[in-house]
């Protein structure tokens, strides 16, 4: 099942650009020609009665970087877990560029399509070397037969320590990652999320615990992967939000409040409302 | 670029290592045998009967340790339900065992004893075939694999984990147990099998036999040992191991829980067959009683007193234990229980790695010390 996903992707005829030729109702092929690179449409998820996403509509298009923002509760993890398979919707679309129905896939099926997420508190693998955390995300055929005769190329060694130097350990690269300060937990984080080269990152929080200068440099680092990757961030740090720019969208109550840029956004009565007014 | 597989499987073990699995099985192949056959049973260095059988049956239980080290210390997953797939090996191969002892039963039948005693006229469909040691030995792998696989499969599907998991298989080993007691499902009911006279037409309990037997679990230790080392150090080792720490982190990152688990879930099942089938003719007899709840509870404690998560742990905790429950059910057989429940509690809280996580944490010490 995974295998009809991982080989499309890759198996496009020469010559073609891959993707004006791709018919539309294949699924498992990623058609980014609209410019959308998610799409969600009237989602509604409610636990035990309770409306977590109350008919939540967002566009991200190819290349950007969106920030999310909101009060707790507003449903931002939520969206995250429709997103990744985690949690289906009760109703409305979830889609992936134009084919792929997000709500008809599991969470390893969508992770090999190309969306990687980063979760608020840093899960990696404490007892495996950051090398090793940083091979096991790597993109490549992940069946267990595979698995079982995997051998590392040379290739693959240098596209791992070119991750590392990127998140900056590269000194690091042989203890286990549970050593690791937080701040450096979460940057291993990211780099595990492009290993999977996905199209669409999301990240939850990424900067939790980091300080002011680890947070900079996240912001110059995901400011460089706008435009080949699509990345949508869940963030309170509003100096972060800024340094990001780019589009700012508001939840509240599992529904989008308000759209623009940070400026716009701050000055929004109902935003203001929102933060301040209980 | 590519290493072939021979040399990865090599590369599993270092040098010391081999060195060390070298010296087992020359004792095992060489030197227990002639301790056996040519020294004379009144001298010291004479090794009985008695002892080829007690080694021979803990490195049974040796096997079967190593295989829940692997779902359990690498995989994360606890089964209480590892005796099952035990006797289900060892019941493939004890059905050629009695085929085996031919007309020369009580009742000089061609049917097993049990049989006649119930009033059969002929064999049952499922012994079919029993007289054939191929497919005997194809059985003692197959089943477990099967009932493993089947029962992993919609364990593992509908993520059952933890402690559910565990409740789970222990229920699956005792519903096998009471199934097994009954005479009318074809094994013997509670008595099993037992009086086994050949295998391959040589008498089962004559010295050389009991060596061929001996020898041969030594061997598939070992072997079993080279292949969980490759096993565990592959690629796919380090996914169960991530598994075992961070799930969802797993299926985010593109791999599928699922199949690792039930790959990792039927080999230790296999395993466990294996070591069922050797055990059987070492020790004469298969009955439901291994399938009780106890006996797989008891596998866990071997490998959580040697040490989960390294391989030769399980090994050391299945010898420590067996060791310590012969001699005292020879001298204080009343305790037995009191003592293994103490040393269960004992490892949990003071040894969480076991014998294997003590003597690392002394050579520390003393490496600091000079």
């Amino acid at each position: 099942m995974n295998a009809t996903v991982a080989t499309t992707l890759d198996d496009r005829p020469e010559g073609s650009d891959g993707i004006e030729q791709m018919g539309h109702l294949v699924t498992g092929e990623l058609d980014l020609s609209h410019g959308v690179a998610l799409y969600l449409e009237d989602i509604t998820v409610s636990f035990d009665g309770f409306k977590a996403l109350n008919n939540l509509n967002l566009e991200i298009n190819a290349g950007e970087l969106r920030c999310i923002i909101g009060p707790n509760g507003a449903g931002k993890t939520t969206m995250m877990d429709v997103i990744t398979g985690k949690t289906r919707p009760d109703s409305g679309k979830a889609f992936f560029g134009q084919t792929i129905d997000l709500t008809r896939l599991t969470e390893p099926e969508i992770a090999h399509v190309g969306i990687g997420r980063k979760f608020q508190k840093p899960t990696i693998f404490e007892q495996h070397t950051v090398f090793e955390n940083l091979e096991l995300a790597m993109k490549t055929d992940k069946r267990v037969w595979k698995s079982l005769m995997a051998w590392l190329t040379g290739d693959e060694r240098d596209r791992i320590a070119e991750t590392l130097k990127m998140i900056r350990l590269n000194g690091e690269a042989d203890r286990p990652a549970g050593l690791l300060s937080h701040g450096q937990k979460q940057w291993l984080e990211i780099g595990m999320l492009l290993m999977q080269e996905p199209k669409l990152l999301l990240l939850d929080e990424p900067v939790a615990g980091m300080t002011d200068d680890e947070t900079m440099r996240t912001a110059e680092l995901f400011v460089s992967l706008a435009g080949k990757h699509s990345l949508v961030v869940v963030e309170h740090d509003m100096a972060f939000v800024e340094k990001l720019g780019g589009l700012v969208t508001v939840l509240h109550e599992g529904s989008v409040l308000a759209e623009g840029d940070l400026a716009t956004v701050q000055n929004d009565q109902r935003v203001i409302e929102v933060y301040l007014g209980r | 670029m590519r290493k072939p597989l021979t040399v990865r499987i090599l590369s599993a073990l270092d040098s010391k290592q081999w060195l060390a699995l070298g010296i087992f099985l020359a004792l095992a192949l060489v030197a227990v045998p002639v301790l056996h056959l040519a020294v004379p049973e009144e001298s010291a260095f004479h090794v009985s009967t008695y002892m080829i059988t007690l080694i021979g049956k803990i490195m049974c239980y040796a096997l079967v340790a190593v295989a829940m080290d692997l779902i359990w210390g690498y995989g994360g997953i606890l089964s209480l339900g590892h005796g099952l797939f035990f006797a289900l090996g060892g019941y493939a191969f004890g059905m050629y065992l009695m085929r085996q002892i031919g007309r020369d039963g009580s009742y000089q039948s061609d049917l097993p004893d049990f049989m006649v005693f119930l009033d059969w006229k002929e064999l049952p469909w499922f012994w079919i075939g029993s007289d054939q040691i191929g497919w005997s030995l194809f059985l003692v792998v197959a089943v477990p694999a099967v009932v493993a696989f089947v029962f992993g499969y919609f364990a593992f599907r509908s993520r059952i984990k933890g402690v559910y998991f565990s409740i789970i298989t222990q229920a699956l080993t005792y519903a096998a147990m009471l199934l097994f007691f009954r005479n009318e499902t074809g094994f013997g009911g509670n008595n099993g099998f037992t009086d086994f006279k050949r295998i391959l037409g040589f008498p089962i309990t004559s010295s050389e036999m009991r060596l061929v037997l001996f020898g041969l679990t030594a061997v598939m230790l070992a072997a079993t040992l080279v292949f969980s080392a490759w096993l565990v150090k592959s690629k796919f080792g380090r996914v169960l191991t991530a598994i075992r720490d961070a799930e969802s982190r797993v299926m985010f990152i593109g791999y599928n829980p699922l199949w690792y688990k039930l790959t990792i879930w039927v080999i230790s099942a296999v395993l466990c067959g294996i070591a069922g089938a050797l055990y059987v003719p070492l020790v004469g007899i298969i009955n439901p009683s291994e399938m009780s709840p106890a006996n797989s509870i008891e596998i866990a404690i071997w490998v959580a007193v040697g040490g989960r998560g390294t391989l030769i742990g399980p090994i050391i905790g299945a010898f420590v234990v067996n060791l310590a429950k012969s001699w005292f059910t020879v001298s204080f057989p009343e305790y037995w229980l009191f003592f293994l429940g103490l040393l269960f509690i004992v490892v949990t809280l003071l040894l969480p790695q076991g014998l294997v996580g003590l003597w690392k944490k002394v050579m520390k010490k003393e490496g600091a010390a000079a």
